[in-house]
């Protein structure tokens, strides 16, 4: 029999996480909603929260001024070399910094680690400067190559993950005569999936929704990401409002796909990150 | 003879290992960090080369008006953005840390906006806020409250901001929420056995262990806090009025349209010593208000 007060208690907490609920999904229905806005319901007062009825056709126009697939394309490119680069250097990093002994070890592991309350903003203008020396500026270079050396927080994770392995494992493997990058590939990596798996979203997510980096790099439209693809829409169409969300709407449907898939393992990628009190 | 071959054999392999992280740290922290830190002293067109005149980006930078202005809200948007971040987050984390049934769907829910590209949500936002046109203001005109100039205000824009960046609160609420969770369930139970009330038990309970958790918090959102870029950058490219400029966007129009590199890198050597402190200060009052469980 449940009490009285504990009714009470699980009414109050539905009430407050419906309230949650809407708040949080406000902006995306609004979107939606706007999207679907024939143009002479744009500037009603106060405005409708239903258009009365669809128009569809803005999705149309949307993409005849906002080459999508190009961006899209864009995206993808920039995201799918990241995530390849975080994936060949962080677990050979981590592997470095916690299966083999060496001399040293324990310091290095802690500048990589401290890195990760460096602000951005420091870094930015010389490695900037670099890339304009190796003449990568207005290519996809820059957002790319960095991955392939490493992202301390990934490093940290994977790390984290190797040293619960039992080391009687790489032990045994070491007597078998394996060498020790046979033993990354053969005994290592097939156990550290769940972990590559999570590091590997990580990545496409900070990949994906980078604006800045884009920003300061790519010049020419036709290599730009959504990223700056859609605030240039909001450039220069700004007061198509229906138009700009049905453009909003379609940039996020790959991100909505995504995380579909994806949020079972990033709800529980906290178990991971080590960071629980 | 044989033992040194060894030895160099051993050294290599972990060199081959180690070597994208330690290239990745000299080449794109540790050269940077001190690349930027001799830039700052240094008159640096982008197309020229660097000419050393001491302290002379800083003492101008004190005299900028707009650095001044852009410091004055980057210190709003950090009073702002971290506290009610944190309320925000262990408000969501309370209401989400019980499992029971549909709880992933508002977990869910929760985190979503956080995933949502920041170029994608501060498209929305600017709409969603707009005074005129806007979901939030409409709502407010049918409840009959005449809504505010959220995004015209110079004196409301940052507040906005402020609000609109509670939408990724999820990130935090999920930290908090793997903290709850690690709470042995015998302390609530002894608790509410002695009549705790929900206040005591949140106060004596919940908040002392999770404060770990907080202080993670406190040093990254305060990063990010100094560096708040896409969002007033996006939405009004630091207007109305200068009204939400921040020091990443004034050192980003400095650096990249400008070619100011020396001057911007005094601004970024500023940030990085403002964060430094920050960092040191919560690392060393945490041993008053932190409890290591």
């Amino acid at each position: 029999m449940k009490t009285k007060k504990e009714i009470y208690d699980v009414i109050m907490r539905f009430l407050f996480l419906i309230i949650v609920t809407v708040v949080y999904m406000a902006p995306f229905f609004w979107m939606i909603s706007t999207s679907l806005k024939p143009n002479y319901e744009l500037y009603d007062f106060p405005p409708r929260l239903m258009p009365s009825r669809m128009d569809f056709s803005n999705y149309l126009k949307a993409v005849q001024r906002f080459p999508f697939f190009v961006y899209f394309r864009n995206s993808l490119i920039i995201t799918g070399g990241a995530i390849l680069g975080t994936l060949l250097s962080c677990p050979l990093v981590a592997y470095g910094l916690s299966i083999l002994q060496w001399k040293g070890r324990e310091i290095i592991f802690f500048l990589i680690l401290s890195t990760i309350m460096l602000p951005n903003i420091v870094t930015l203008i010389p490695t900037f400067l670099i890339f304009r020396k190796l003449n990568m500026i207005n290519t996809f270079w820059p957002l790319i190559l960095p991955s392939f050396f490493g992202h301390p927080f990934y490093i940290f994770l994977i790390r984290q993950f190797l040293l619960t392995l039992p080391r009687d494992l790489f032990e045994a493997a070491k007597i078998d005569g394996a060498s020790e990058f046979q033993i990354y590939l053969k005994v290592a990596l097939p156990l550290i999936k769940p972990i590559l798996l999570i590091v590997a979203l990580f990545q496409f997510i900070s990949s994906w929704n980078d604006y800045l980096g884009p920003l300061i790099y790519l010049m020419d439209e036709k290599k730009y990401p959504l990223a700056l693809g859609l605030p240039q829409f909001l450039d220069r169409y700004g007061t198509l409002w229906n138009q700009m969300m049905a453009a909003a709407t379609i940039a996020v449907i790959p991100t909505i796909i995504f995380f579909i898939f994806a949020q079972r393992y990033l709800l529980e990628s906290i178990k991971f990150t080590g960071l629980k009190g | 003879m044989k033992k040194s071959v060894k030895k160099i054999q051993k050294i290599l392999t972990i060199l081959f290992f180690i070597f994208p992280g330690l290239f990745g740290l000299v080449m794109f922290k540790l050269y940077p960090i001190f690349a930027s830190l001799f830039f700052s002293f240094t008159d640096y067109y982008v197309t020229l080369s660097p000419k050393w005149v001491g302290f002379e980006n800083f003492k101008e930078l004190f005299q900028d008006f707009l650095f001044l202005k852009s410091l004055q809200n980057t210190f709003w948007y950090f009073i702002g953005l971290v506290p009610i971040g944190l309320i925000v987050g262990i408000v969501l984390a309370l209401l989400l840390v019980k499992d029971f049934k549909f709880i992933s769907f508002f977990r869910a829910v929760m985190y979503l906006p956080s995933v949502v590209p920041i170029y994608a949500f501060a498209v929305v936002a600017l709409n969603f806020f707009n005074p005129y046109l806007g979901f939030v203001n409409g709502i407010l005109a049918k409840l009959g409250i005449p809504g505010p100039l959220w995004t015209s205000d110079e004196r409301l824009v940052k507040l906005t901001l402020i609000l609109i960046a509670q939408w990724g609160a999820g990130q935090q609420a999920m930290i908090f929420m793997a903290a709850m969770k690690d709470i042995p369930k015998e302390l609530y139970e002894s608790a509410r056995i002695d009549g705790a009330s929900k206040w005591q038990i949140f106060n004596k309970i919940t908040l002392p262990l999770i404060t770990p958790a907080i202080l993670y918090y406190f040093i990254t959102s305060s990063i990010l806090a100094l560096q708040f870029f896409e969002l007033p950058q996006i939405m009004f490219g630091g207007g109305p009025n200068n009204a939400s400029l921040s020091v990443a966007i004034y050192l980003y129009r400095h650096a990249f349209r400008y070619g100011n590199m020396g001057y911007a890198s005094a601004m970024a050597w500023f940030i990085f010593l403002v964060s430094l402190l920050i960092s040191l200060l919560y690392f060393k009052t945490s041993k008053k208000w932190v409890i290591y469980g």
